[in-house]
C-alpha cells in the first residue's frame, strides 16, 4: 500500500504543473508569418507566444468580426479552474497520505480519479462552448463577412485538439506541457489504484 | 568610317586598360560562369553571410547591402534629408542636421567604420564621417537609424574620418582642407604657414555610445587625407596621411604635386590623451552642434557647444612625428598585426612600407630629417621595412586577408593587386571595372579580417549595366579571395558614391536588430498608446492632433474646426507591435515630406493649410488589406470662421 500511496500522492502533485506551464496552446501559421503566432490557454489567463500576439491575433481577429480575446478577469473560468485544480491536487495527496497510514482504501484512489475525470469533461465542455461562441458569434458590421458553399456564415472556431485551415492560416490546437503533466498525473493516480488492487489481493 | 572610328577608339580604350598589369582570365562565360553563380547565389528566403555598410558618399547616407548576393536592404538617412520616411523633415529629426551653420539638409559621407573591442568587431555601433561640413555620426546596430551627430569646429574637409582604435576609444576627424585656425578674413596668398590642419579626438561613452570632442591635435596646414589607427603592438598610436605639404592654395593638381615627399603623421593618441587629462592643451574658441537622438522620447535635441581643447604637437613631448611618403599619399593602412604601416602614393606605382618597430627605434635614436614647423621628420631609410612594386599606377587603398597577404587598389591602372606581407612579392592582380577607389575585406579595419570575400568600390561604371542616361550609379565588383587567386564572381551598382565600406559578419549583429518599438517605452512627449486618448488641441493658431494608427484606420479621421493660417502638428502613434507593420500619413498640399511611423513609434509632421475645403489625408505604407479605406479628412475653414474644434472616429464627434 505504501508503494500505491506515494504513486497517488506523485501523481496528484503532478496537477501543481498547471500553475507553472500552459494548459492548452493553439497558433496559426501562414506565409507572412514565419515565425508563427499563437497563445497559451494558462489556468489563470491567456498569454501570447510572444510578448503582444494577443494583441496582434485580435487585429487579424477584427476583419472578419470577432471578438477580441478575453482578458483575465473577463472570464469566470480563469478565477474558478485554478482553484479547482489546486484543490483536487491537495486532496489527491492527503488522500494519498491517508492511504500510506493505512487509513482509507484504495478506492479513494480510483474514486479520486473519477472525480477528476468528470471535472475535466466538464472543463474541456466549457472550453469548446467559449471557442464555438467566440468562432461563430461575429460582428454583423464584419469587414470580410465570409460564406461556405451553401451561404453559411463561416465558423472561425479553432479546432479543440488538431489542425485545420481557417481562411489564409493553418490553426493548430494541441495540449501543452501543464496538460501532459496532467495527463500523467492522473494515469500515475489511476497506477496508484492497480497496484493497491493488486497488493492487496 | 564612322565605324572605323568607333573601332579605332574603342581599341585605344581597351589598350589603356589592359596597359599595366596582364589581364587574367575572362571567368564570364561557361562552367566557370555557373560555378560563379552557385557562390554568390543566395536563395529565396535565405540570408547572406555578411553586411556591408556602404557609405552613400554625396547621398550623405549609409547604405546596407548583403554578400555574396549584392542585394541592397537599407538606406540609412545620415547627414541628408530623407523623405522616403521624414528624417530631417519630421519635427523629432530636424535637429539633426542642425549645425553652427544652421540647418543643413545634405552632406557627404565617407568612411564607415564599425566598433571594436580587442581590435574585433563588436557591432554595437557604426560611425561615418561628413566631408563637406565636418561632421561624424553615430549609427545605432540594433535600430539602424542614426543616433547622434557631432561636428567638429576648426576643420574643414573632414576626410581622415572616421575611424576607430581598437576598443573604440577614440574616433578620428582629419582636417583635408587646411584653414586659418581660427578662422578670420586674410588674403588667401598669406596661406603658407598660417593655415592649421587639426586633427581631432572624439571620445567614445563605452555605455551610450556619446560622442565627446576631447581635443584637437593643431597640426600644420597641410592636407590631412585618410588615417588608420595602430592595433595590437602599435596600439595607441594613430597614422594620418597628408599631401599638399607645399601648402599650395590654387591649381592644387599641380603646385600640390611638386614635393617628391608628403608625410604620413605618427600621433600617439594615448600620450596626447594623458597630457590632456591632466590640464595640458588651452581652450581655443570653436562653436559646434551636438545632435542626439533619445530612442527613449524618439525625438533629437541640438546641443550649441563652445570651445574646444587645442593641443600644439610641439608640446607634448614625443608624441607626434612625421614619416615621408613619396608621392602625394592617399590611404594609409595597418596591417592585422600592426607591426606594418602602409603608405599609398597615388602618384606612384609603389607602396611604401613602414615598420612600426623600425618607426619607434628611430624615434629613440632621434634618427631625424629636419622637421616640419618644429615636428621632428624621422628619417625615410630608417623607417622604410619595405616596397610593394607592383607596376600599377595610382595606388589608394589596401585591406588585409588575415592570412598575411595584403591587397592594394590601383586607381589609374584600375585593378586590385594582391602581395604577400613580409616578402613585398606580387602574387595576383585582377582588373576592376573601372577606377577603383576604397576596396573592403569584411573587418578590414581590425585585428581580425574575414577574408573570404573582397569588394571594389569603383568610381567609374561606364557600360556595365543597362545604360540610364548620363548620370549613374556606381559600380562594385565582388572577389572571391578565399584560394591563392582573386576571382571575380559578382558585379553590381551601389548607391550614391561608395567611398569606403564596413563588413561584418551577419551572425554578429542579425539577432539584435530591433524588429519594433515597444509602446509602453514609447516616452514621445505626444504620444498617445490608445484611441481612446486621441483628441485636437488648440493654442493660439497651433493645433496639435493627438492620433493613432492601428490596421486599419487613424483615430480620429474627421477634424473640423482647422482655420487657414493655422500650424497643424500631426503627432502620429502607430499602436501596432507586431514586425514590419508601419504606418505612413501625407496630408494633401503639406509642404513637407510624408512620414513613415514604424510599430510603437511617434512622428510628427506640420502641415499649415493654406485654403479652405475639405481636405483628405491618407496611409502611405500598405499596411493591410485595408489600406485603401485608411483614410480621413480635415475640415478647413475661413480664418474667421466659428467652426467648432471637434474630431471623431466612426460616429460620434469629441470636442
Amino acid at each position: 500500500m505504501k508503494t500505491a500511496s506515494i504513486t497517488m500522492i506523485i501523481g496528484s502533485a503532478l496537477l501543481f504543473g498547471l500553475f507553472l506551464y500552459p494548459l492548452w496552446s493553439i497558433s496559426l501559421e501562414a506565409p507572412q508569418y514565419p515565425s508563427g503566432i499563437g497563445m497559451y490557454i494558462n489556468l489563470d489567463g491567456l498569454e501570447g507566444h510572444e510578448k503582444h500576439d494577443i494583441q496582434n491575433i485580435d487585429g487579424l481577429n477584427h476583419y472578419i468580426g470577432m471578438r477580441k480575446l478575453p482578458k483575465d478577469d473577463e472570464m469566470w473560468e480563469f478565477s474558478v479552474f485554478p482553484k479547482v485544480v489546486g484543490g483536487m491536487a491537495i486532496l489527491g495527496i492527503i488522500i494519498g497520505i491517508l492511504g500510506f497510514f493505512k487509513k482509507i482504501s484504495y478506492n479513494w484512489f480510483l474514486g479520486w480519479l473519477i472525480l477528476m475525470l468528470v471535472l475535466g469533461v466538464l472543463g474541456m465542455i466549457d472550453f469548446n462552448n467559449w471557442m464555438t461562441d467566440y468562432g461563430t458569434n461575429l460582428d454583423p458590421k464584419a469587414i470580410m463577412k465570409m460564406t461556405d458553399d451553401e451561404g453559411n456564415p463561416l465558423s472561425y472556431k479553432p479546432p479543440l485538439f488538431g489542425s485545420k485551415d481557417i481562411l489564409n492560416f493553418t490553426a493548430h490546437s494541441y495540449p501543452a506541457l501543464g496538460a501532459i503533466l496532467m495527463g500523467a498525473g492522473m494515469f500515475l493516480t489511476f497506477v496508484a489504484y492497480i497496484i493497491g488492487l493488486k497488493k492487496t489481493k | 568610317m564612322k565605324t572605323i572610328q568607333k573601332l579605332l577608339l574603342g581599341l585605344g580604350a581597351g589598350l589603356l586598360l589592359v596597359g599595366c598589369g596582364n589581364n587574367s582570365n575572362d571567368n564570364s562565360s561557361g562552367a566557370m560562369a555557373s560555378s560563379n553563380a552557385e557562390q554568390v547565389y543566395v536563395a529565396p528566403g535565405e540570408h547572406d553571410e555578411f553586411y556591408a555598410f556602404m557609405s552613400g558618399g554625396y547621398s550623405g547616407n549609409l547604405t546596407v547591402y548583403g554578400l555574396p548576393s549584392g542585394r541592397m536592404f537599407k538606406e540609412i538617412p545620415v547627414f541628408s534629408q530623407f523623405p522616403t520616411n521624414g528624417y530631417g523633415y519630421s519635427e523629432e529629426t530636424k535637429a539633426m542636421l542642425n549645425t553652427s551653420f544652421g540647418f543643413i539638409p545634405w552632406g557627404d559621407s565617407h568612411h564607415p567604420d564599425i566598433s571594436q573591442t580587442n581590435g574585433e568587431l563588436d557591432g554595437r555601433w557604426i560611425f561615418i564621417n561628413e566631408n563637406n561640413t565636418p561632421r561624424i555620426a553615430r549609427i545605432s546596430l540594433t535600430t539602424f537609424e542614426t543616433d547622434e551627430i557631432i561636428e567638429i569646429p576648426n576643420s574643414a574637409g573632414n576626410h581622415a574620418s572616421s575611424f576607430v582604435t581598437e576598443n573604440t576609444e577614440y574616433i578620428v576627424a582629419g582636417t583635408r582642407f587646411a584653414v586659418p585656425n581660427p578662422q578670420k578674413d586674410m588674403p588667401i596668398d598669406d596661406m603658407k604657414g598660417k593655415f592649421k590642419g587639426p586633427l581631432s579626438f572624439i571620445s567614445i561613452d563605452q555605455e551610450t555610445g556619446r560622442m565627446n570632442l576631447d581635443f584637437q591635435l593643431n597640426m600644420p596646414g597641410f592636407n590631412y587625407d585618410l588615417a588608420h589607427p595602430g592595433r595590437d603592438k602599435s596600439h595607441g598610436w594613430f597614422f594620418f596621411t597628408s599631401y599638399n605639404t607645399e601648402e599650395a592654395h590654387s591649381m592644387l593638381e599641380v603646385n600640390a604635386s611638386q614635393n617628391d615627399k608628403d608625410f604620413i603623421a605618427a600621433v600617439n593618441w594615448q600620450k596626447i590623451a594623458e597630457y590632456v587629462e591632466n590640464g595640458g592643451g588651452k581652450k581655443v574658441a570653436g562653436t559646434y552642434a551636438h545632435n542626439v537622438f533619445d530612442e527613449s522620447t524618439m525625438t533629437a535635441t541640438t546641443e550649441m557647444k563652445e570651445g574646444v581643447i587645442s593641443v600644439d604637437p610641439r608640446e607634448v613631448e614625443g608624441a607626434v612625428f612625421y614619416m615621408p611618403v613619396p608621392k602625394s599619399p592617399h590611404g594609409v593602412d595597418v596591417d592585422p598585426s600592426g607591426q606594418y604601416i602602409i603608405g599609398n602614393g597615388k602618384l606612384s606605382t609603389q607602396l611604401s612600407v613602414y615598420s612600426f618597430e623600425k618607426m619607434m627605434k628611430a624615434i629613440e635614436d632621434k634618427d631625424y630629417d629636419g622637421d616640419a614647423y618644429g615636428i621632428p621628420i624621422l628619417s625615410f631609410e630608417s623607417v622604410l621595412e619595405g616596397v610593394v612594386d607592383s607596376g600599377g599606377l595610382g595606388p589608394l587603398h589596401t585591406e588585409f586577408d588575415g592570412k598575411g597577404n595584403g591587397y592594394t587598389t590601383f586607381f589609374i591602372s584600375s585593378e586590385v593587386v594582391k602581395w604577400k606581407i613580409g616578402t613585398w612579392e606580387v602574387l595576383d592582380r585582377k582588373p576592376t571595372y573601372y577606377s577603383v577607389g576604397h576596396l573592403m575585406i569584411p573587418g578590414g579595419n581590425s585585428r581580425k579580417p574575414y577574408g573570404k570575400y573582397m569588394v571594389s568600390l569603383n568610381k567609374i561604371t561606364k557600360d556595365r549595366y543597362l545604360p540610364v542616361g548620363p548620370e549613374l550609379e556606381h559600380s562594385a565588383q565582388l572577389y572571391d579571395i578565399s584560394g591563392d587567386k582573386m576571382k571575380l564572381i559578382y558585379d553590381f551598382p551601389t548607391h550614391g558614391e561608395p567611398h569606403y565600406a564596413a563588413g561584418i559578419p551577419a551572425d554578429k549583429i542579425k539577432s539584435q536588430s530591433k524588429k519594433y518599438y515597444e509602446l509602453e517605452e514609447n516616452n514621445h512627449e505626444y504620444a498617445v498608446k490608445n484611441e481612446a486618448n486621441t483628441r485636437v488641441e488648440r493654442n493660439g493658431n497651433e493645433v496639435h492632433v493627438y492620433a493613432t494608427t492601428v490596421r486599419s484606420h487613424f483615430a480620429p479621421d474627421n477634424i473640423e474646426g482647422i482655420k487657414v493660417g493655422d500650424k497643424v502638428y500631426f503627432h502620429i502613434t502607430n499602436l501596432e507591435q507586431d514586425f514590419d507593420v508601419p504606418h505612413g500619413f501625407a496630408m494633401i498640399g503639406a509642404n513637407t515630406s510624408e512620414i513613415l511611423i514604424m510599430p510603437g513609434q511617434t512622428k510628427t509632421i506640420v502641415w499649415e493649410p493654406k485654403r479652405e475645403g475639405v481636405w483628405p489625408f491618407y496611409c502611405t505604407d500598405f499596411c493591410s488589406a485595408l489600406h485603401q479605406e485608411m483614410q480621413g479628412y480635415v475640415r478647413v475653414s475661413a480664418k474667421n470662421s466659428n467652426t467648432k474644434l471637434r474630431w471623431k472616429l466612426d460616429e460620434d464627434w469629441n470636442e
